[in-house]
């Protein structure tokens, strides 16, 4: 297969369209425009169609609308679009449908700025929205993993009838790196839930719908989604570990402070620290005993986030009690360089 | 190895950065390409991280570079003091009017822009500014860059392929 | 014997829930018998509002969604792009479409999408209890107006179908009433033009529909016929506002 140098946001856009999603609807917001505008391009090429919306409000419920039909479909934003997302986040959620949302995020809190960060963990991963829910989160820390993760959400949201979020951030989108795109073609699943006009016979008319103003028949629902946040939590945990085998120091980070992680540990370990990187994948559901498991017997714990501690609180829970948890981060839209994390995890040597 | 390749926007520093990256792939080597972004655009001063490595490549960001291309003095004066001792430091003399120098590292003053003038495209003085590095970091062949730029310019853009390369040549004679 | 009136096959044999008096139940006949009529019935596919409509995802027989407060422009935008050959509408109350949801309505309306959208305007917020809207009139009392609407304080009632009309994208718009025999046979026909022109592909069309609510105005079901005819209509102007095969007034 060959192998093209693309950015990060184009990526993830070509990857979809390889995988059969033939519909985008979206509106524009730095550092993710990158995305309508391959869309705007490609979308009318392969048959598809592409609405630049007047708000991502609209564009999420132009989602709801497609999705309920059965489409692939997608949409893309950044920190303060998502905020406005979340209210069709929470109804798609409700109304068990499957689509692909992609957050390539910058810093906050507010109209904040465009550097890359990764302070929208708790909104991405804590749910977002009103009521309870939750919805796969993937967090790619290179662009082979963003095009294979795109590919991969569309899947997850269709088995499980799912909102599935892709969770990047501004260098992730910006940056290039060589990726290979292959096609594939969707699950072969039911979809007679979907709304695709009725034949008047051959099914019940489609319901797509969150509301359920019996409390019976809303606990009931309720029930069924905790079942499938269940069945989700045991098939679709994905992480992925580096040198930890005789690492005495774990790091833990995901996406773009996982990958410079990596830079900062074969420093590191260069000046004699024994020290390995613990990177989730899926930051819902969250490698918990995974991450147990890595971190027994660790001197120490360094979670690094472009954030002022969000997944930290995550790891908090799911590492052993003797094992001490430090923090290097910050919000605020600064990319911590390798040879600083490297410096850190030195420094947290001599400590413990 | 680590490069940034700086100048105003507009003079297509991203785009060099960008062939360079696009060229070791082309061979076959793990490389990232990181543009700086802002509100600026054209006139602004735009930078990109381009890392070409056997080694897979965990962070894109280079706080200190192997070789800096600056095409003019806002670009000399942000990375003259971030480049490695025993570096390669490249700038654009026509534009570049206040220079410190460094004995640590090796610097390359380049007349890109008067190159590019004598070629009548003052547009190519990236090129000759790739052509100088590829020159004297022998990171990639020149051949997978002329490849690259092929593929970038596609059909569209083919009659600019010959000044382009002829660019890139000028900019290998510099010593 | 030949049966001389029967329900409309596009409605499921299931009560309506609206309070008496309330003209819900005569509009929802409507749209299901031209639906019908016009033979594109099962296959089209309807959105409910959120408001006191918002069950009417359960009332006909044909795919629906329910969407979010004053989302269902938006929604049925990614229904039609994805089924362009079905028909496509939205059913919504004011306070859905005239307040939550301008914004989405204007762009559905501005991009001609190629959907219908009836467009219930009886002045009050029903379904949460009676309060002001963004269509209640000057002096009208709300639960949030207790005094009656003050211009100076909530500002004017919105005229949609006016503000509609200036766009390019729809292809028909109408105003029309509920509050007597003659009005609803004229709503009938706006419709029934509304969803012709979407099955001829000609863009956004939409039917306004002045309604009654004798629950949140607290007066008799004949007395709210008389409210509507007295001090709506003065207000909301009846007739044709677009119409791009001209005979618009």
């Amino acid at each position: 297969m060959n192998r093209e140098l693309m950015k990060g946001n184009e990526a993830i856009a070509e990857a979809a369209i390889k995988c059969g999603c033939r519909y985008f609807f979206g509106y524009p917001i730095t550092p993710q425009n990158e995305i309508p505008e391959y869309m705007s391009l490609r979308m009318p090429q392969v048959g598809g169609a592409f609405v630049q919306a007047e708000s991502e409000v609209a564009a999420i419920n132009m989602v709801y609308g497609a999705a309920g039909c059965g489409a692939r479909v997608i949409t893309s934003s950044s920190g303060p679009g998502m905020s406005l997302k979340m209210e069709g986040i929470s109804y798609i959620a409700g109304a068990e449908l499957p689509c692909v949302i992609v957050n390539i995020m910058r810093a906050g809190p507010g109209l904040g700025g465009i550097q890359p960060s990764q302070s929208d963990y708790f909104q991405t991963v804590k749910g977002g929205g009103h009521g309870d829910y939750n919805t796969p989160v993937l967090a790619p820390s290179n662009l082979q993993e963003a095009v294979d993760f795109t590919q991969l959400a569309f899947d997850i949201a269709e088995k499980y009838r799912t909102p599935v979020i892709i969770l990047g951030d501004g260098l992730l989108g910006q940056m290039m790196e060589p990726v290979v795109i292959e096609e594939k073609k969707p699950l072969d699943i039911d979809r007679s839930w979907a709304s695709t006009g009725w034949d008047g016979k051959s099914r019940k008319p489609a319901r797509i719908n969150s509301l359920n103003l019996n409390t019976e028949d809303l606990d009931a629902h309720n029930a069924k989604l905790q079942a499938k946040y269940k069945t989700i939590k045991e098939n679709e945990v994905r992480y992925k570990e580096y040198k930890t085998e005789d690492a005495e120091i774990l790091v833990v980070a995901y996406g773009t402070s996982g990958r410079i992680s990596y830079s900062a540990v074969d420093e590191a370990r260069e000046a004699g620290v024994k020290v390995g990187v613990f990177c989730p994948l899926t930051l819902w559901p969250f490698p918990e005993k995974q991450l147990f498991e890595a971190a027994k017997g660790k001197k120490a714990v360094v979670v690094v986030e472009m954030s002022a501690g969000q997944m930290l609180e995550d790891v908090k829970l799911n590492v052993p009690h003797d094992v001490p948890v430090h923090f290097f981060g910050k919000p605020g839209g600064s990319v911590p360089s390798s040879e600083a994390i490297a410096a850190e995890i030195k420094r947290i040597k001599e400590v413990c | 190895m680590k490069m940034v390749l700086s100048g105003f926007g507009g003079q297509g520093m991203l785009l060099a950065g960008q062939l360079l990256a696009y060229a070791g792939m082309l061979e076959g080597l793990n490389v990232t390409w990181l543009p700086s972004y802002g509100p600026e655009m054209r006139g602004g001063s735009a930078n990109c991280s381009v890392i070409i490595s056997k080694e897979m490549v965990g962070s894109p960001t280079i706080p200190t570079p192997d070789v800096v291309v600056a095409m003019n003095q806002p670009s000399f004066d942000s990375f003259i003091n971030k480049v490695k001792p025993g570096g390669l430091f490249i700038y654009n003399k026509t534009l570049v009017t206040t220079v410190t120098t460094r004995d640590d590292i090796t610097m390359i003053a380049l007349d890109a822009t008067q190159i590019a003038a004598d070629l009548d495209n003052l547009r190519v003085a990236n090129m000759v500014s790739l052509g100088t590095l590829i020159k004297h970091t022998g990171i990639v062949k020149p051949e997978s860059v002329l490849k690259a730029l092929a593929i970038k310019f596609g059909e569209d853009k083919k009659h600019l392929l010959e000044i382009n390369e002829k660019a890139i040549a000028k900019g290998a004679e510099v010593a | 014997m030949q049966p001389v009136f029967r329900k409309s096959e596009m409605l499921v044999d299931k009560p309506f829930h609206y309070c008496p008096g309330c003209t819900h139940g005569i509009t929802h006949r409507l749209v299901a018998e031209v639906l019908e009529e016009l033979g594109v019935g099962t296959s089209s596919v309807g959105v409910a509002p959120v408001g006191c409509s918002v069950l009417a995802y359960e009332y006909f027989n044909c795919d629906m969604h329910e969407a979010a407060h004053g989302r269902a422009p938006a929604v049925a935008t990614g229904i039609k792009r994805v089924l362009p050959d079905n028909v496509v509408w939205t059913y919504q109350g004011d306070g859905d479409l005239a307040s939550i949801g301008t914004a989405e309505i204007v762009h559905a309306a501005a991009r001609g999408e190629n959907i219908t959208t009836i467009f219930i305007n009886n002045a009050i917020y029903g379904m949460t209890g009676g309060q002001m809207a963004p269509t209640t009139l000057e002096g009208q009392k709300a639960s949030t107006s207790p005094l009656g609407r003050d211009l100076s304080v909530a500002g004017y009632p919105l005229k949609v179908s006016e503000m509609l009309s200036q766009l390019d994208g729809p292809a028909y718009i109408e105003r029309v009433s509920m509050h007597d025999v003659k009005h609803i046979r004229a709503a009938k026909k706006a419709i029934k033009k509304a969803f012709e022109y979407q099955t001829q592909k000609k863009g956004f069309t939409m039917i306004e529909i002045l309604s009654t609510c004798p629950t949140g105005w607290k007066v008799t079901p004949p007395a709210a016929m008389k409210w509507l005819e007295d001090n709506m209509l003065p207000y909301y102007p009846l007739g044709v506002y677009k119409d791009i095969d001209g005979g618009a007034k």
